[in-house]
C-alpha cells in the first residue's frame, strides 16, 4: 500500500487536498510548498501540471498556469524536481494534467516517471473513461498509478457506476456546472447534490472540488463526502503571500478548525 | 478506406470526444439527436427553405473565364462569398440554430477568429430571437472592428478575449468555459469543423451543401458532375469539409487544402499546422496542432484571423495523413497578391481566408483540360483595410 492509499483508507478523517500549480509562483519554491504543506499535516496535495489551455479551469489557476510555464515549468522539469525531493517530507501527491501533455511525453513514460516522482495517482479531465479502458488501464496498473474520474451533477447514474469502477483512489465529485475558483457559498441545489452524492455507496473516498475556499464551504462538503479539494483558493493566498510557511500554517488552519 | 466519420466519431485515428465530465452531458445531447435530427423531414424542410429563401442559396458555380486563361485552365468558383453574410458560415449556424431550438435552448455561445461565424451566429440569433454571446479574442476584435459592430448591431453580446494569445483559440477556451458554467440553457455554435464529435461531423453535414450544389451545377454547366479538382482554405476546415463532402469516397476527384504559412513555414510566425503540427489533443478533438514538446499548444500566426488557428479539422488530418489530399501553404504575401489579381481579372474581392486558395494557382500546374473548383468561402468587405494597408499601387 502507497502513502496515498494509506491516507485514503482513513476514512473518519476529512481529508484535506490542496492544489498547487507547480512552478507557480516560483519553480524554486515548489518543493518548500510541499513540504510546508506536509508539516501542516495536508492530507494530500494534487500538483497541477501548468499547461496553456487548461479548459476546465478559472481565471485564477489559468493565470497560475501561465505565470508557471512562463518561469519555465514543464512536464520534464517538475518530475526532475520531485526525483530530488527528500520523499520524507512530501506529502501524498498526485497530479492534475491535460491528456495532451502526457500524449507529447509519451503516456508509459509519464506514467512511469510519475511514479518514480512520488505521484501515486492522476487526474486527467479530458481523458475519456472509455478511452482509459482501451488504451491506458493497463499501463496504469502495470506501474501501480491510481486515477481519480469526475462526476458533476450532471453525470447520469450508470456513468457514475463506471467513474467508481474505474476510479482506484477517489471519486472526484465536482460541486456544480463551473470551471475551478468559484467564490461564494454554496447553493441550495448544490447542497442537494452532495446529500444524493452521500447516498451513493463505495469503497473509496468521496472527495468534492471546485468553489471549495474557506471553512464554511469545506464543512459543507465533508459534512455529506469524505474531504474535499482547496485550489484557487490556495493560489490566491499564494499570491499575495511574502511569507509561505506562516500564511500557508494560517491559511490550513483557518479552513481546519 | 474510409474517409468520413465511423461510429465512435473518429477518423482515422483523429477526432473523438475528449472532453472533461462536466461537457459530458452537453455533447451527449447533441451526439444522440443530430443524426436522426438531420434525416429528419421536418427539420430538412425548414432547413432547406431558410438556406433558400433567406441566405440565398443556390450559391453560383461561375466560371472564371479571365482567372482560367491565366492558369491555362478551367477554373469554376463556388460563391459561397455572395450568401448572406458574406460566407459560408452562415450555412452552420442556419442548422445549429434549428437544432438548438429543438434542444430547448434559450442561450447561444460562440466562438469567432475573423468575426464572419460571429456575424453568422448573431444574425440567427436575431432571426430566431435568442440570447447571443460570442467570444473574441481580444486581438481579432481590434483587426476585424467591422464585424464586431455588426455583431452589436445585431443585438449580440461580443467579449473580448484576453487569456493566451488573444486570438480564435483562447476564444474557443472561452467559449468552452461560459458552456461549463451554462449546460443546461445553453448550445455551443462551433464555426468550424473542429471540437469534439458529434461537432466536426455535425458542422461538415450542414456545410456539404456546398458540394452538393457543384455536383448539381457542374453537370448542368459541363455534363459531368464531378471535376478533377476542389481547391478550400482551411483554419479549421468546415468550408473545405463542405466542398469535399460528397467527392471524399470519390478519388478520381483530387482534394487539395490551402493553409495560411503566415511570414513562412521556417519562420516563427505560421499557422500552417500540416507542417508544424504533430498529433495531440485541442478543443476536445484528436487532430494535428501545433505544440512544443512539453505539449503546450503554440501561438500560431496569419494575417488571416479565421486562418489563425493553431488545429485542423480531424476530418482534415486523416485525409492530409492518409494522402487523400494535397496540401499547400501560402505566406500573407501571396495571399495579398493573389486577392488583387482576382480582383482585377474578375471584379471579385475575396476574403483574407480565401485569397490564401487563389494563391495557391502559383504553386501547382494544372492541365488546360482539367475542371478545378474553388471555394470562395468569403468576401472581403471585412478585410478592406489589412488589404489597403498591406497594397503598394504603382
Ligand atoms: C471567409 C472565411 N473563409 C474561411 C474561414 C476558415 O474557416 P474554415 O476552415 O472553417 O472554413 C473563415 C473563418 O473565419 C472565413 O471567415
Amino acid at each position: 500500500m502507497n502513502k496515498l492509499q494509506k491516507v485514503l483508507r482513513k476514512r473518519s478523517k476529512k481529508l484535506l487536498n490542496i492544489y498547487l500549480t507547480a512552478g507557480y509562483p516560483n519553480i524554486d519554491n515548489t518543493l518548500d510548498i510541499l513540504y510546508a504543506l506536509n508539516e501542516q499535516e495536508v492530507d494530500l496535495v494534487e500538483l497541477g501540471i501548468p499547461f496553456s489551455d487548461p479548459l476546465a479551469d478559472g481565471l485564477t489557476i489559468q493565470q497560475s498556469s501561465e505565470m508557471a510555464l512562463k518561469n519555465g515549468m514543464s512536464v520534464e522539469r517538475l518530475f526532475a524536481i520531485l526525483k530530488m525531493a527528500d520523499s520524507d517530507r512530501l506529502p501524498p501527491l498526485i497530479a492534475m494534467g491535460y491528456l495532451n501533455q502526457m500524449i507529447q511525453f509519451g503516456e508509459e513514460q509519464f506514467i512511469k516517471d510519475a511514479k518514480d516522482s512520488h505521484i501515486d495517482g492522476l487526474i486527467i479531465p479530458d481523458l475519456p473513461m472509455d478511452i482509459y479502458q482501451r488504451d491506458y488501464q493497463d499501463l496504469f496498473r502495470k506501474y501501480d498509478m491510481g486515477i481519480s474520474f469526475l462526476i458533476t451533477p450532471e453525470t447520469s447514474n450508470k456513468r457514475i457506476q463506471s467513474a467508481l469502477e474505474l476510479s482506484n483512489n477517489f471519486l472526484y465529485v465536482v460541486s456544480s456546472s463551473a470551471t475551478t475558483g468559484g467564490k461564494g457559498g454554496f447553493s441550495l441545489s448544490t447542497m442537494d447534490y452532495l446529500k444524493a452524492v452521500q447516498r451513493i455507496e463505495t469503497e473509496i473516498p468521496k472527495l468534492v472540488g471546485f468553489g471549495i475556499h474557506d471553512k464554511t464551504t469545506f464543512e459543507a462538503a465533508v459534512k455529506y463526502c469524505d474531504g474535499a479539494i482547496v485550489g484557487s483558493a490556495f493560489i490566491r493566498m499564494l499570491q499575495k503571500s511574502n511569507d509561505y510557511h506562516k500564511d500557508i500554517a494560517t491559511f490550513v488552519e483557518k479552513i481546519r478548525t | 478506406m474510409s474517409y468520413n466519420v465511423d461510429d465512435k466519431g473518429f477518423y482515422g485515428q483523429f477526432g473523438g470526444a475528449f472532453v472533461p465530465e462536466m461537457l459530458y452531458a452537453n455533447i451527449e445531447e447533441i451526439r444522440v439527436n443530430y443524426r436522426e435530427l438531420l434525416k429528419e423531414k421536418n427539420f430538412l424542410s425548414q432547413f432547406n427553405a431558410l438556406l433558400k429563401d433567406y441566405v440565398g442559396r443556390p450559391s453560383p458555380l461561375y466560371f472564371a473565364k479571365r482567372l482560367s486563361q491565366k492558369y491555362q485552365t478551367k477554373i469554376y468558383l463556388k460563391r459561397e462569398d455572395l450568401l448572406h453574410t458574406g460566407a459560408h458560415k452562415i450555412n452552420n449556424t442556419i442548422g445549429q440554430i434549428l437544432l438548438a431550438k429543438r434542444l430547448n435552448k434559450t442561450r447561444i455561445i460562440a466562438e469567432t477568429g475573423a468575426g464572419q461565424h460571429g456575424v453568422a451566429t448573431a444574425t440567427v440569433c436575431a432571426l430566431m430571437d435568442m440570447k447571443c454571446i460570442v467570444y473574441m479574442g481580444e486581438k481579432d476584435t481590434i483587426r476585424q472592428a467591422l464585424n464586431v459592430g455588426r455583431m452589436r448591431m445585431l443585438g449580440a453580446e461580443v467579449i473580448p478575449v484576453t487569456s493566451g494569445s488573444r486570438t480564435l483559440k483562447d476564444a474557443t477556451n472561452e467559449a468552452i468555459r461560459d458552456w461549463i458554467s451554462n449546460p443546461k440553457d445553453t448550445h455551443y455554435i462551433i464555426g468550424s469543423a473542429v471540437g469534439p464529435h458529434p461537432y466536426p461531423d455535425m458542422v461538415a453535414q450542414f456545410q456539404s451543401v456546398i458540394s452538393k450544389e457543384i455536383k448539381t451545377q457542374l453537370l448542368q454547366q459541363t455534363g459531368s458532375e464531378n471535376p478533377d479538382y476542389v481547391i478550400a482554405c482551411v483554419g479549421g476546415g468546415s468550408n473545405a469539409a463542405g466542398a469535399f463532402y460528397h467527392f471524399l469516397e470519390d478519388k478520381n476527384v483530387g482534394l487539395i487544402l490551402v493553409e495560411a504559412a503566415g511570414k513562412g513555414v521556417e519562420t516563427d510566425y505560421s499557422a500552417a499546422t500540416s507542417v508544424l503540427g504533430s498529433i495531440g489533443i485541442i478543443h476536445g478533438s484528436k487532430t494535428l496542432l501545433m505544440q512544443t514538446s512539453d505539449g503546450q499548444i503554440i501561438e500560431p500566426y496569419s494575417i488571416s484571423a479565421g486562418l489563425d488557428y493553431p488545429g485542423i479539422g480531424p476530418m482534415h488530418a486523416h485525409l492530409i495523413t492518409s494522402g487523400r489530399a494535397e496540401v499547400f501553404a501560402c505566406t500573407d504575401q501571396e495571399a495579398i497578391k493573389a486577392a488583387i489579381n482576382l480582383t482585377r481579372l474578375e471584379g471579385i474581392i475575396p476574403a483574407l481566408e480565401t485569397a490564401h486558395a487563389f494563391a495557391m494557382l502559383e504553386k501547382r500546374k494544372f492541365d488546360s483540360g482539367d475542371t478545378v473548383v474553388l471555394n470562395v468561402s468569403g468576401r472581403g468587405d471585412k478585410d478592406i483595410n489589412t488589404y489597403l494597408n498591406n497594397i503598394q499601387y504603382e
